[in-house]
């Protein structure tokens, strides 16, 4: 292990699972974090809530399709989707900067509430700390949300079997090129914007139309690439998906093209990856597409006994290559 | 960017395969010299549609993955020289010199920083006037006209701190030396698409009067295969010429206004390659006129003798002798992660594209 922490650490790829695995989890182990899913599942008797936290720490703080403050509700209240549960209390904690200016707190504000109403969800709690200038950049907001997990719900990064289906509600890649797009030392032109969204309806009404749905995980940091690598090591099964199913926009192609990146390491804040029964596929892909938020949906891929904790994709020659998670870092506060 | 998809179209693809299938009759071995083919070929899985007669092998062309220890070192040591910011393009960062990297001093608090373009470096020179900033210049002509243009602009703006340390690097020499090495069979050569633009098909016709076709490619998947099928046409054939299949970027002479600029800044100087060793005029050095901006002239650091990773198999990776997967470190003592050689570490590198995608 590298003695200093590296900005890859927080890339959400393999370096920060190896350091949730080898130094978190190891200080605070207990059955619940050690499930590693995106949210923590608690089992309070009666009821059955689910609780997460996030951090966000994007830069810049605006950026075409939205704001650090939509990101903070939508990214935890999708946390919490995930789990199956109905996001219910947020709690929103500040970190800002000494010169920050009131209109832009104010219009980041804007956007939360906005976020929340939409959602269905109430900032009921919060903090608030000033640092000195340079103790932080700008803003940094930390969020966290509980719901309450329904009784039948049984949806974890662990229960995928061969044969399920994978299905992505949408285009990949939407929201770290569009914040890419508007960096400093990196601005280019685009028309692209971020996909952030609450997921939480288009969730509720998925579960609504099947029981039998396994897996469900937003594709932030690490992409799409990182979360069917979580799923595949979770579950112990192997996932095939085909290139060409998945849905990239042009834009998204042509602008990876010129910086390098792969779209399938790119972060999403409005898209799920859902593991479903094959049964069920077809059913799932009609309720999503009524979703605005799922009009692009698509089955991409299946399940596969071997090779166990592996993710494969089928090339558009007809080859096939390892869909590795991401490896050090892309462009570091993308959320 | 549009029309990305037309070069990736499957139905053609499978046309172009059944194509090679049916021309290809002699064992060939086909040498790519570029990073960014080695990672198209890897990605799309182009070794696994082709028939077995046809070996495709990875050479020096991964820019930062050529660089000697010895460069990388003095980078490092500038860069720890007090007053100093250096700047690189990111993908330099992580690769190991003798003792550490640009991203390990970086976190140790050394002036560190990475830059899109040349102008980023030229605009932080301006806004320190009282640091010194250096552009460490690594890469092929991809790279090398956008920092001789840093330079011309530099003495325009009236930069006194801005200084390159030139290590930028040509690739024909290189393809001839690995042919007078003579280690590994190399029947053709996929020659780099994003290179030829700059320099254009010429440099390579004393390779192709050798007996050795080439093929300018791009880097879809169809670019590939049918650049594949062009120098297998040729090798079939007894042939051997120059051809352009990346003829949407690449004319003949190249960019002409590129290759006055590179003209105008830098003189071919003998270069370290990594694996190689020096070859005579293959590199870059900057003119007596601008000498000024010469980190090489202005900077007087003492570096101990470079040293190689134990066990590390780039160098002979590099010249196509060995796989990467024939390195005894590879995927175990040398993964991503933790790597110890620099095709390891680089996007570009051919054990990272190998690692990554499977062989």
């Amino acid at each position: 292990m590298e003695d200093k922490i590296l900005l890859a650490h927080g890339s959400g790829g393999k370096l920060m699972h190896d350091l949730i695995k080898q130094l978190f989890l190891k200080k605070f182990n207990n059955p619940i974090l050690a499930k590693l899913d995106d949210m923590a599942a608690l089992d309070l008797g009666e009821a059955k809530l689910a609780f997460t936290t996030d951090t966000y720490v994007v830069d810049p703080l605006f950026f075409p399709g939205g704001d650090i403050g939509k990101l903070a509700i939508c990214g935890t209240v999708n946390d919490l989707a995930m789990s199956g549960a109905i996001p219910k209390y947020i709690s929103a904690a500040f970190i800002v900067e000494e010169g920050l200016p009131f209109t832009e707190l104010e219009g980041i504000l804007e956007s939360m509430a906005e976020a929340a109403r939409e959602a269905g969800v109430a900032v009921v709690t919060g903090d608030t700390k000033v640092v000195e200038k340079g103790g932080a950049d700008k803003l940094f907001i930390n969020t966290a949300g509980v719901g309450i997990i329904p009784g039948d719900a049984d949806i974890s990064g662990s229960n995928a079997k061969p044969g399920d289906k994978v299905i992505l509600s949408g285009t990949i890649g939407d929201h770290g090129i569009a914040v890419m797009s508007h960096r400093e030392g990196l601005k280019f032109k685009t028309t692209l914007a971020s996909d952030c969204a609450p997921l939480n309806q288009l969730v509720a009404e998925i579960l609504q139309a099947s029981k039998k749905i396994r897996c469900l995980r937003d594709p932030t940091r690490g992409g799409l690439a990182s979360t069917l690598n979580e799923f595949a090591d979770q579950s112990q099964v192997g996932i095939v998906i085909e290139e060409q199913l998945v849905p990239i926009k042009e834009e998204i192609l042509g602008a990876c093209e010129m910086l390098g990146y792969d779209p399938f390491h790119i972060a999403n804040e409005g898209k799920l990856v859902a593991i479903v029964a094959p049964e069920d596929t077809e059913k799932l892909v009609t309720v999503m597409r009524e979703n605005k938020y799922g009009k692009d949906a698509t089955v991409i891929g299946e399940v596969v006994d071997e090779p166990k904790g592996k993710v494969m994709a089928k090339t558009i020659i007809g080859a096939t290559r390892i869909l590795d998670m991401l490896v050090g870092e892309q462009l570091p506060r993308i959320c | 960017m549009r029309h990305l998809s037309e070069y990736r179209d499957p139905a053609l693809a499978k046309k172009f395969i059944e194509e090679i299938r049916k021309v290809s009759h002699k064992k060939i071995s086909l040498m790519e010299v570029c990073g960014t083919h080695t990672v198209a070929i890897s990605k799309n899985g182009i070794r696994q549609v082709l028939p077995e007669k046809i070996t495709l092998l990875s050479g020096p062309g991964c820019p930062v993955c050529v660089t000697a220890n010895r460069d990388l070192d003095k980078a490092i040591a500038i860069a720890q020289e007090p007053g100093v910011i250096l700047t690189t393009f990111g993908d330099m960062m992580k690769v190991p010199g003798s003792h550490s990297s640009l991203a390990r001093e970086k976190a140790e608090g050394v002036d560190i920083r990475m830059v899109y373009s040349t102008l980023d470096a030229l605009g932080i020179a301006e806004n320190n006037p009282n640091k010194k900033v250096v552009f460490f210049g690594v890469g092929f002509e991809t790279t090398s006209p956008t920092v001789a243009l840093s330079i011309i602009e530099a003495e325009r703006r009236g930069l006194k701190n801005y200084s390159v340390l030139v290590r930028h690097k040509v690739i024909p020499p290189a393809m001839i030396a690995l042919l007078s090495l003579g280690e590994v069979r190399i029947d053709g050569f996929i020659c780099p698409g994003h290179v030829s633009t700059i320099i254009g098909s010429l440099p390579y016709e004393p390779i192709a009067a050798e007996g050795i076709p080439c093929v300018i490619g791009g880097f879809e998947p169809l670019d590939i295969l049918q650049s594949i099928l062009m120098l297998t046409k040729q090798i079939e054939n007894g042939e051997s010429c120059v051809e352009i299949q990346y003829s949407r970027s690449v004319r003949p002479r190249g960019n002409e206004i590129a290759l006055q600029t590179l003209d105008k800044v830098f003189k071919l100087a003998d270069a370290d390659w990594r694996g190689i060793g020096i070859i005579p005029e293959s590199g870059h050095a900057l003119r007596e006129e601008y000498a000024a901006f010469d980190a090489d002239r202005t900077f007087k650091v003492d570096i101990p003798p470079p040293k190689e990773a134990q066990g590390c198999s780039c160098g002979e990776i590099l010249r196509g002798v060995k796989f990467p997967h024939e390195c005894k470190l590879f995927g175990k003592a040398c993964t991503p992660e933790a790597p110890v050689g620099p095709c390891m570490v680089s996007s570009e590198g051919s054990c990272a594209a190998y690692y990554r995608y499977g062989k």
